[in-house]
């Protein structure tokens, strides 16, 4: 494929960048369920 | 929002729910259908040959962007003239910006790669990038008015303001390519005249791709606007914990 490093790379930018923000925001998540009661976790 | 005491039931499994979970596994199906597509399946286009394959994550992260700011501002309306000022809908803006700014970076990141590739550069001061840093930016600025501190009510009114705000840039940047004519391209699927002009395979491709990212969107935003309601409610026993030691200390012979 012609240009691979570009195309491949904006694939794992992509997927890279929302990766990293989805484990960042759920592991904070994660640390803070253990300080909140069940009563305000509606989904639970 | 309640201190928990130490008899009450604390779990620890964050944000998640069977919802989430058969939404997150959607998800993923779609981001490997998109790659394979994307990356495999779909031919080479005659002008952009291969660096079209940039454009099916590229546009849509953009229209995922402009839909998240739109939900982030339906959503300020709804807690600002609705009567209850529902922190429902404040959470749910805030979720939305901070998700939207995220596909708004990919935006801007995919489109430097793919300019690299068509225009010999990174970055130039074309119109539609000009105006969609400045979006990128204005969300930034919206996050951090989210973050200066106050009540809660005080975060959703001020942040609530500016979303009503932000979102007018949308039109700018949308018609930014028909009304100064620089060196980005016109739309080819959401054009005026209806008449869309790709491949077959290509725009497959392309719906492929917006549904994945609408899945990550969805995904993204309910487990964000979880972990807004934990913030809150952390928030929310901190400050009661801190007043409860403050009435002990005063409490206290010799306190004040």
């Amino acid at each position: 494929m012609e240009d691979a490093g570009f195309i491949i790379g904006s694939y794992v930018v992509t997927f890279g960048v929302i990766g990293a923000y989805a484990v960042a925001m759920l592991t904070r998540a994660r640390r803070l369920a253990r300080r909140v009661a069940d009563e305000d976790k509606p989904w639970t | 929002m309640s201190i928990p005491p130490d008899d009450t039931d604390i779990t620890t499994a964050g944000t998640s729910s069977a919802a989430t979970r058969l939404l997150g596994t959607l998800a993923v199906v779609g981001v490997a259908w998109l790659v394979a597509f994307g990356l495999l399946f779909s031919p080479a286009d005659r002008d952009q040959r291969e660096s079209v394959r940039i454009m099916y994550v590229h546009v849509p992260s953009a229209w995922l962007a402009y839909l998240a700011f739109i939900v982030t501002a339906g959503a300020s309306a709804l807690y600002l003239f609705r009567a209850a000022h529902s922190l429902v809908w404040d959470r749910l803006a805030g979720a939305s910006a901070e998700v939207g700014v995220v596909f708004m970076g990919i935006t801007l990141l995919t489109g430097m790669l793919w300019g690299r590739l068509s225009w010999g550069v990174f970055w130039t001061w074309d119109a539609r990038l000009t105006t969609t840093a400045f979006l990128f930016v204005t969300y930034v600025g919206y996050l951090a008015v989210r973050r200066l501190g106050g009540t809660h009510q005080q975060r959703a009114r001020r942040s609530a303001a500016v979303a009503l705000l932000g979102v007018l840039e949308i039109p700018l940047v949308h018609f930014s390519v028909r009304l100064w004519r620089n060196l980005h391209q016109e739309s080819t699927v959401a054009r005026p005249d209806g008449d869309v002009k790709m491949d077959g395979l290509m725009l497959f491709s392309l719906v492929v791709g917006l549904v994945a990212f609408t899945l990550l969107y969805v995904w993204l935003v309910i487990h964000r606007q979880r972990a807004l309601v934990l913030e809150d409610a952390a928030e929310d026993h901190g400050l009661e914990q801190a007043l409860s030691d403050r009435r002990a200390e005063a409490a206290l012979p010799g306190g004040r």
